[in-house]
């Protein structure tokens, strides 16, 4: 009887930690699709190593909260600094940190260079509550927008200005983004109202998209299919349907579908499901 | 001081109800002020967040009761999105702000700072007055914009333009969000003021002998928050008032040009831009500079109690004092370093991202350093297991699992897939709210004899530790596991039928999970407000020492009365941490006793 406090907390500690890591265990990313396995890598090294230590510190916890419970002729030791200890812990969890931190860097260092010249571009624009997609066409070159030419009727949503030269072959769709299998993609991403957030979990891709900033992020898709695109910033009510899809094509079928859709003309571009523009 | 002036004291204490216990100047009612205003505010928004796992858990069910009692948020009984949205903006403003700054920081530290370093109040007592009298009207105010115009403010608690800017982005961007702006004014106004008072007190009013390296470790966690605090909310500040601009007098801090609302240009009748040249990346720089202090803010005192009530309950000194301090003092110059890790995806220069990544891993160092003494000192202890040591316990073990995620999200390539998912719900609930909250539930226990009195009930006091600490972790730990499966934060449904998104389908059941566990946390809160209410009018007559402790507050009646000493404060000889000291003849040496005896003492 005398210790069923200290053995009471240090039992359920060790009971919630196993069973929270076997409850975490039982799945983790979504299938990786892309050249970024060097994060799905790095996660798995930092579980190994957090968990070990949670696992550790968290026994400790439960062996001296059961250990030390007061009883009968009990006696704490007058023991209160130890420097050698501190500077070892210390530099310990110190040389551990720097450990993940240059690999982390390395990381992030590859990830925001600048995308291959060989990329393919395209621009997706985050609106309340869709992705507005659009590509360069053959001369490579975005025509201008301007936020007074918005016109609903003909789709053209962030406003095209379609007397720029460099629009005439623009190709604009909402919700749907064609890339082709193992090559660079480079995407341009905008917003024309609130903050939202580009996300492909099957990629591990998530950049922000910002009124009056465009910002960059670039990956190599590597397995055709269909994959969710998600709105990872609360952008709204609807932030929740922000839903769009990306299609990983053969470079042969992505060519085709590129013609197919063929320049913004004023009539509706074909294929572009407008499901969530609500 | 003179036993006369003491006795001056005790006969200036006013005797009118109103100016002793509602408009008092005396530290002790403002801080039991602080505390029960943010207790009371901390059950509307845990109502508020169990609305929210209701909608996340059940996004198909219908309420006809919950939406009778709130007609504004229920359509036939199922929740509108903008209600969620309004849910969990004000669930995390009020926990934050007016919660967990409030009830460690204004409520204990009020109560506390002159007890601990040996004064008869805080430095400016009217000015502590007017702190809490300009928190309750910001408390008033946030609570209102519940029932104006369109409803409460929408946009997150973090209030990211333009979103929070545009009046027609989301319904709460009417009123609600002005509101929003104008009580957060107000409780920095309040938090300022507090601030100053609790800089001046700990730095110049130490009875003697009370060097700093003789101040407790909560003293020095208050100390360290007044400074983040005085120096990290100008800028929110700042941020709010250029926003209220942006709103109302039409100026472009946070607005760029070229803005498009649903498919309606934002343009002057003139054809011109109705915004242009500013950018939303300004905002979260603001917000964030004040935001991750503040995340310290929450939290140093949570830490300063552990430290405190494991010494005391441990019947050992605490571990590694100096380095204590000097843990607290780097985590807190580093919190303000660290702010780019809340925007590594944000469009900040990939560069800067690598310099917050730097600082974010070097601050789990002191964090680490913390968690190691607190082991070392429960080391060859001899644990006495009341109330107030399993909430320390708590709060360790919390301060390791959420310490631990927060090395995923420092790595910046890590944190791209994880950013704005559930696994950053998990990381800040598990350190910063609940090693906040445990903290604060600790130093109930622990110096409610000194607050009122009266002892609270060990049985139930224990009940509510174990339901909310295992209820705490089912609730928060499996966030991770759908926060990596990539669950976005904030999102009203995730399943079917009305969730959109395919990937997270298989997630829901998780959500089911969490939002049972949540329902169990939320209502165990019912057997603390028991206790605290029960206790604070019927609870047994608390001695001036119940626990045995060593501290300067011990040594006065409880509760005290006003000056805190009958006759003259105590001259102080030694550190607050003299548990089993050899040769001593009991096994706690007061802070006021003068022997010769144990590491630290001797002089004054």
């Amino acid at each position: 009887m005398s210790k069923l406090q200290g053995l009471s907390f240090g039992l359920a500690t060790v009971v919630l930690v196993v069973l929270a890591t076997g409850y975490f265990m039982r799945d983790w990313l979504p299938p990786l699709k892309s050249d970024r396995g060097a994060i799905d890598e790095a996660m798995a090294a930092t579980l190994v190593v957090t968990g070990l230590v949670f696992i550790a510190t968290n026994l400790l916890l439960a062996f001296v909260a059961w250990r030390y419970e007061d009883h009968e002729g009990a006696k704490a030791a007058y023991w209160h600094d130890n420097t050698r200890l501190e500077i070892a812990w210390t530099a310990v969890t110190a040389v551990i940190m720097f450990a993940f931190l240059f690999n982390a860097l390395k990381l992030w260092a590859d990830m925001t260079s600048e995308a291959p010249r060989d990329a393919v571009v395209v621009e997706v624009t985050g609106q309340q509550f869709r992705w507005v997609v659009r590509y360069p066409g053959k001369d490579g070159a975005f025509g201008k927008t301007d936020a007074a030419k918005v016109d609903v009727d003909t789709e053209n949503y962030i406003g095209l200005d379609k007397s720029d030269p460099d629009a005439k072959d623009d190709v604009l769709m909402v919700n749907d983004v064609y890339l082709p299998v193992g090559k660079p993609a480079a995407v341009r991403i905008r917003s024309t109202d609130v903050i939202h957030s580009f996300f492909l979990p099957n990629f591990r891709v998530k950049q922000d998209a910002l009124p009056g900033m465009t910002t960059k992020t670039w990956f190599i898709p590597k397995v055709e299919g269909d994959y969710e695109i998600a709105c990872a910033e609360h952008c709204g009510l609807g932030h929740y349907k922000m839903k769009g899809q990306l299609h990983v094509l053969s470079p042969d079928a992505f060519e085709a579908k590129l013609v197919e859709l063929g320049p913004a003309a004023p009539e509706a571009p074909a294929g572009s499901p407008n499901q969530a523009s609500e | 001081m003179a036993h006369a002036e003491a006795h001056a004291a005790e006969a200036h204490a006013p005797q009118a109800f109103i100016w002793k216990y509602v408009f008092s100047k005396d530290h002790k009612v403002i801080g039991v002020q602080y505390y029960v205003t943010a207790m009371l505010m901390a059950l509307i928004a845990g109502l508020l967040a169990m609305l929210i796992r209701l909608q996340v858990g059940f996004p198909e069910a219908t309420w006809p009761t919950l939406g009778k009692l709130l007609p504004r948020g229920f359509s036939d009984g199922i929740m509108s999105p903008e209600f969620y949205a309004m849910l969990f903006t004000m669930h995390g403003t009020i926990m934050v702000f007016f919660v967990l700054s409030t009830a460690p920081v204004s409520g204990f530290g009020n109560v506390l700072i002159p007890l601990q370093v040996g004064w008869r109040d805080m430095a400016f007592p009217f000015l502590n007055a007017l702190s809490y009298w300009t928190f309750l009207p910001g408390c008033i105010i946030i609570l209102a914009s519940f029932f104006v115009g369109a409803g409460a403010a929408a946009g997150g608690w973090t209030s990211y333009p333009p979103l929070s800017a545009l009046q027609g982005a989301v319904p709460g961007s009417g009123t609600g969000q002005t509101l929003w702006i104008v009580g957060m004014v107000f409780f920095i106004a309040s938090f300022t003021m507090g601030g100053l008072n609790f800089l001046t007190t700990i730095l110049n009013l130490r009875t003697k002998g009370m060097s700093l390296t003789r101040l407790p470790l909560t003293m020095w966690a208050m100390l360290l928050v007044a400074v983040l605090g005085l120096l990290s909310f100008p800028s929110l500040v700042a941020g709010c008032i250029l926003l209220l601009f942006d709103r109302h007098f039409g100026t472009s801090f946070y607005l760029p040009s070229g803005l498009i609302l649903t498919n309606v240009p934002l343009l002057n009748p003139d054809g011109t831009p109705l915004h242009a040249g500013g950018s939303p990346l300004l905002w979260q720089h603001l917000f964030w500079f004040l935001g991750h202090p503040e995340v310290y803010i929450l939290m140093l005192p949570a830490l300063g109690f552990t430290s405190d009530i494991l010494s005391t309950f441990c019947r050992k000194p605490i571990f590694g004092y100096k380095s204590m301090v000097g843990a607290m003092v780097s985590i807190g110059a580093l919190s303000f370093l660290v702010w780019g890790h809340h925007m590594f995806v944000s469009g900040m220069n990939p560069y800067l991202g690598m310099a917050f990544a730097v600082f974010t891993m070097l601050i789990a160092v002191p964090s680490a350093v913390k968690v190691f003494n607190w082991l070392a000192t429960l080391w060859g202890s001899r644990i006495q297991y009341r109330t107030p040591v399993f909430w320390a316990l708590g709060v360790v073990s919390l301060f390791i699992s959420g310490g631990l995620s927060g090395i995923w999200l420092g790595q910046s390539a890590v944190d791209i897939p994880l950013h704005d998912t559930y696994f950053v719900v998990a990381h800040f609930h598990l350190i910063m709210a609940g090693a906040a909250l445990f903290g604060v539930f600790g130093a109930t226990a622990y110096w409610f004899p000194k607050m009122f009195g009266r002892m609270m009930n060990e049985t139930l006091g224990k009940a509510h530790f174990w339901f909310t600490f295992v209820a705490y972790y089912c609730t928060f730990f499996p966030m991770h596991y759908i926060g990596i499966a990539g669950h976005m934060r904030r999102i009203y449904a995730s399943g079917r039928p009305i969730g959109y998104y395919e990937f997270l389908e298989p997630l829901q059941e998780i959500n089911v999970f969490i939002t049972r566990s949540a329902l169990v946390l939320g209502a165990s809160q019912l057997l603390f407000f028991v206790n605290f209410f029960w206790s604070a009018f019927k609870g047994p007559k608390a001695s001036e020492n119940p626990w045995n402790a060593a501290g300067l507050e011990w040594t006065t009646p409880s509760p005290p009365g006003h000056g805190n000493w009958p006759g003259e404060i105590p001259e102080v000889h030694r550190w607050p941490y003299d548990y089993s000291v050899p040769d001593a003849p009991k096994d706690f040496v007061p802070q006021t006793d003068p022997a010769p005896i144990g590491a630290r003492a001797g002089g004054h």
